[in-house]
């Protein structure tokens, strides 16, 4: 029996890493993950969990220490964002490879610099080609309950990722909103016991973690990890069935609002994905068939999934929120379309980079680039596809 | 109660406006509403201007995003008046609420002819009284659950008994004054 409560999506995180009572968490502060880990800190200090919490010195000793601890064959947690996740990176790297299921609660936020606290996907995005697989999260139901999910799937031996649930600095981590959370013992039985089969405190099984691999191995180990994401995919959706006999939430490689048959689609991630619903219902009521499709799982992309899903749609917008200043196209959209182009399927499509350094993603907006997208319907014209949405100019 | 009612909170840094939104958001979940608290984050300082928000609804809430157009604007320290734009977006058939002592018409001149309802009450007297010191958010709590009509008099009343013996656990002393900062404005809080 779920109990109604109301979190915030930090604390909707802290409460899961609770439930899951993990072997260790190494974590270091930094807004606006900062109170996971001092809730966390709090529930070791009243005897909630028997985590063993290591207060590191910084964010790359956080990601060394929960390497060590998983290499060793404990299960091990840790929470950041933007630069915190920056500071990793070398550490990142190193936890994919040495594929060590290490959990990371990424709470989003525009990486400096300019120094800007608020929320963007600049941090995500620096990291989606690290080999972790990615999960997002509209709100802090969906940031609580892929923490339940993510120990199952990184843990899974075709897998043996780490994987890191996102969800949106302040505009989801500091808003309290209704929550549906699961029994203790409820979890436990559902995210059960980590039993590593090869690690390094085995005294039967002498084994070297990380040594040197050169022009012979290296290559076919990066191999086996691209297989590994792939079959990461399968996985996933086997734990969210799981998750939904137990929950009656239903979770996929994405969610599909109004999409069936919507003639223009959005596609975005985490809190954004809400009021594109809100705006949807709006639309609906005038007649205008809009519709979402709301990622969740950006790694591994689910290429052939979201290609068939776009499919019969007239214009697709596809909104980041980062700018890989690339001068052309940002991440999720190089994504969308590079899928839509190896299924042979010809939309057309736009990219809209908004909501940079927690610029507030309105209604108005969001409507805006439904109308926008019934033009290129209309006329199947596309004067520049790559585009901004509520960035302010100079007036002429 | 409208399905989606939306509501901006004004007020300065360290003044709990922030903290009043979520104990709003508190009492609306715990007579079964969905509800959002959220305060908009800047460069957050004692004394500088910030706001919060709640949505209350009775069906689930998906939208994210800052409040534009609300149905009621609370207003916790009435030297704000002149400072920020509060009736901004503030719908006519809604109201906003000050914590003040200006005279009617002061206010009406400063809230540039809004035409919707204006509701006062000073909280700092409310305050004094009951607690000896000035936090205004507990009367202001009160007096957008009255304006509003959210909830009745008493579930509120007996909400709030509960909330702050969970909020004050560690100081028990307050709960008493807090009780009665409540009830006051809750008959304190007039129109103009």
């Amino acid at each position: 029996m779920s109990i109604r409560e109301r979190l915030s999506g930090n604390e909707a995180a802290a409460t899961a890493m609770k439930q899951i009572n993990p072997d260790v968490v190494a974590a270091f502060p930094i807004t606006p993950s900062t109170e996971i880990p001092q809730y966390f800190s709090t529930f070791v200090s009243n005897g909630l969990v028997d985590t063993e919490f290591v207060a590191v010195e910084s964010e790359h000793s956080a990601m060394s220490a929960c390497i060590g601890a998983e290499a060793a064959g404990a299960r091990a947690m840790t929470a950041t964002s933007a630069n915190g996740l920056s500071l990793m990176w070398e550490m990142i790297y190193i936890a994919s490879s040495l594929r060590l299921p290490i959990v990371l609660s990424l709470v989003n936020r525009a990486v400096s610099g300019p120094l800007n606290i608020h929320n963007d996907h600049s941090d995500a995005m620096g990291v989606r080609d690290a080999g972790w697989i990615m999960l997002f999260s509209e709100n802090n139901q969906e940031a609580y309950d892929n923490l339940l999910m993510a120990h199952r799937i990184a843990e899974n031996e075709n897998v043996l990722l780490p994987l890191m649930v996102c969800q949106d600095g302040f505009i989801t981590s500091h808003s309290i909103e209704n929550i549906e959370l699961e029994e203790d013992s409820e979890v436990k039985k559902f995210v059960g016991e980590y039993h590593p089969k090869h690690y390094l405190l085995n005294d039967k099984e002498p084994i070297a973690v990380g040594p040197l691999d050169v022009q012979s191995y290296l290559f076919e180990h990066k191999a086996q990890q691209a297989e590994a994401m792939k079959a990461a995919k399968d996985v996933i959706l086997q734990v969210a069935k799981d998750f939904e006999n137990w929950t009656g939430r239903h979770y996929g490689l994405f969610e599909e609002y109004m999409l069936d048959d919507s003639e223009v689609a959005i596609v975005c991630m985490n809190s954004t994905a809400g009021t594109a619903k809100s705006v949807i219902n709006d639309l609906r009521k005038k007649g205008i068939k809009a519709g979402l499709l709301k990622i969740r799982v950006y790694r591994p992309f689910p290429y052939e999934e979201v290609a068939n899903a776009l499919s019969n749609q007239k214009a697709v917008a596809v909104l980041d929120k980062a700018d890989s200043l690339n001068g052309m196209g940002s991440a999720l959209f190089e994504d969308v379309t590079s899928s839509m182009y190896v299924a042979g399927k010809h939309v057309p499509m736009v990219n809209y980079v908004y909501g940079i350094g927690g610029r507030d993603t309105t209604s108005k907006d969001i409507e805006s680039v439904y109308n926008d997208l019934i033009e290129v319907a209309k006329s199947g014209k596309i004067d520049n596809p790559y585009r901004y949405l509520g960035l302010r100019r100079e007036e002429n | 109660m409208n399905d989606l009612i939306e509501i901006r909170w004004h007020g300065r840094g360290g003044q709990g406006a922030k903290t009043a939104s979520l104990l709003l958001a508190d009492a609306a979940f715990n007579t079964g509403k969905y509800i959002q608290g959220f305060p908009e984050y800047g460069p957050e300082r004692m004394g500088a201007p910030i706001t919060a928000y709640n949505r209350i609804s009775n069906t689930p809430i998906t939208i994210h995003s800052n409040i534009y157009e609300p149905d009621y604007v609370v207003v916790v320290d009435d030297t704000l008046l002149e400072a920020v734009d509060v009736t901004a977006g503030l719908k006519s058939t809604g109201a906003i609420v000050i914590n003040t002592t200006k005279s009617p018409d002061y206010l009406k001149k400063v809230l540039k002819g809004y035409s919707g309802d204006i509701y006062t009450i000073d909280a700092r007297e409310i305050s004094m009284q009951t607690l000896g010191r000035y936090f205004p958010n507990t009367p202001m709590l009160a007096a957008i659950v009255k304006v509003s009509n959210i909830m009745n008099d008493e579930d509120f009343i007996k909400d709030m008994e509960g909330s702050f013996k969970h909020k004050f656990a560690k100081k028990p002393e307050v709960i008493a004054g807090n009780m009665e900062a409540i009830k006051m404005a809750l008959n304190k809080v007039q129109k103009i």
